[in-house]
């Protein structure tokens, strides 16, 4: 009894340690951030590794789940007769949840766990030690510049991932099946707004981006120097994100289109 | 790999992510056609019974939009539904438009419907449109339907 009470309160104990860690390190790395966008460059390589490698899965992803909404948006629409309403359909599920949040995940899993990876590995080889033995601040050099790589190409990713499915479910809807091309494009224009859609997703995105990068970093600075602490860093990264991502989403779409 | 094709590749995932928010823009929000292009004016009017009309609805004139309801407010004066809506100053329209509440196909959204009326004064910013037509309330109709037929009984 006494045991399992004790390991409740180290469980919280951690959790809450953990927790107080990550801000701390946030704060850290923001006051850090100068040199990444001083030299550019830094930043610049990470956009290519987390952003531009991630382009084909975020883009074969995008590409199917727009076309899966096509046929199933399609499917539903038509036993009430509104076959017209699946650019509607298509469009908002994509711009609102599944643009941001998927594009998010795949990020989390393709980009956020090779950064845990690198800068787990450059621990466990001590390499930032020897940074910080060379007066280079390592949370200058290596992880401020791929956290920010991550914010930044984030919102990208889901933007594009957003666009490809809006033309996945297009191909599938009007190419395939023979919704009218001009009411699929004029019935999504008029559902669609700028800022209440576009806009949010957009928000949306970039506050999964700080979230998922913020946590790759953190569990690579924080692993246990072990090729298992590694391993098992990467594991967390993925799990804590996606279920990160998936909470942040709750509650920016409760204040988003629910609240008001 | 160097830094001048790492800066490339950048730059078109960059430019590939700014496009995919322009085309988000333009094609699926369709900003330019939000309301209508260039000059707008404000017209009022007062419906005793606005059904499912919502802000952002479109004004149509002979089945083209013209304009877009900005507001709905209810009216404690009299008891009515006041709306705001904006219409594009190139197209004016007499003092004795009429605005109604129509509905596109059977459940289809409900616009504004003006049918210009033949006054040599036109409407300008700031006016009310006198005449109105309520939504039809497909209720009311059932309701009024089965009385005329209740009616119609009795009578026999």
């Amino acid at each position: 009894m006494i045991r399992l009470l004790r390991a409740l309160g180290r469980l919280t104990v951690d959790g809450v340690w953990q927790v107080g860690f990550a801000t701390r390190f946030l704060f850290v790395m923001l006051r850090h951030s100068g040199p990444s966008f001083a030299r550019f460059s830094l930043t610049i390589r990470e956009l290519y590794f987390s952003g531009v490698l991630s382009l084909v899965i975020i883009v074969v992803s995008g590409a199917f789940v727009g076309m899966v909404l096509g046929l199933q948006g399609y499917d539903t629409l038509q036993r009430f007769g509104s076959e017209s309403a699946l650019g509607s359909i298509v469009a908002l599920s994509l711009l609102r949840e599944l643009g941001p949040v998927v594009a998010a995940l795949l990020f989390a899993s393709r980009a956020g766990s090779a950064v845990t990876a690198e800068i787990g590995l450059m621990k466990a080889t001590e390499q930032l030690t020897a940074m910080d033995m060379m007066a280079v601040n390592p949370i200058a050099r290596v992880v401020a510049p791929r956290f920010w790589g991550g914010v930044l190409s984030m919102p990208l990713l889901a933007a594009i991932f957003s666009t490809v499915g809006v033309i996945g479910g297009w191909f599938i809807g009007v190419v395939v099946i023979g919704v009218d091309n001009g009411t699929f494009w004029s019935q999504m224009a008029n559902s669609v707004d700028f800022r209440e859609d576009v806009m949010n997703g957009v928000v949306k995105s970039f506050v999964f981006g700080w979230a998922v990068s913020l946590i790759a970093v953190f569990q690579g600075y924080d692993c246990t120097p072990t090729a298992e602490g590694v391993s098992r860093a990467i594991t967390k990264t993925v799990v804590y994100s996606s279920l990160t991502v998936l909470a942040l989403d709750f509650i920016l779409t409760s204040f988003m289109y629910i609240g008001k | 790999m160097n830094r001048a094709m790492l800066d490339l590749w950048v730059g078109a995932f960059v430019a590939l992510g700014f496009a995919a928010l322009m085309f988000l823009a333009m094609q699926v929000a369709d900003v330019s056609s939000e309301g209508t292009r260039g000059a707008t004016i404000t017209l009022y009017a007062r419906f005793d019974d606005i059904g499912g009309l919502k802000v952002k609805a479109p004004v149509k004139s002979a089945g083209v939009v013209v304009g877009r309801v900005t507001a709905i407010r209810f009216d404690p004066n009299v008891y009515q539904a006041e709306v705001e809506m904006r219409v594009s100053a190139a197209y004016p329209f007499p003092k004795d438009t009429i605005a109604a509440i129509l509905t596109s196909g059977l459940l289809g959204e409900q616009y504004i419907g003006l049918a210009a009326g033949a006054d040599v004064e036109m409407l300008e910013d700031g006016d009310r449109i006198q005449m109105t037509q309520s939504a039809l309330v497909l209720e009311k109709l059932i309701g009024q339907f089965l009385f005329n037929q209740a009616a119609d009984g009795g009578g026999k």
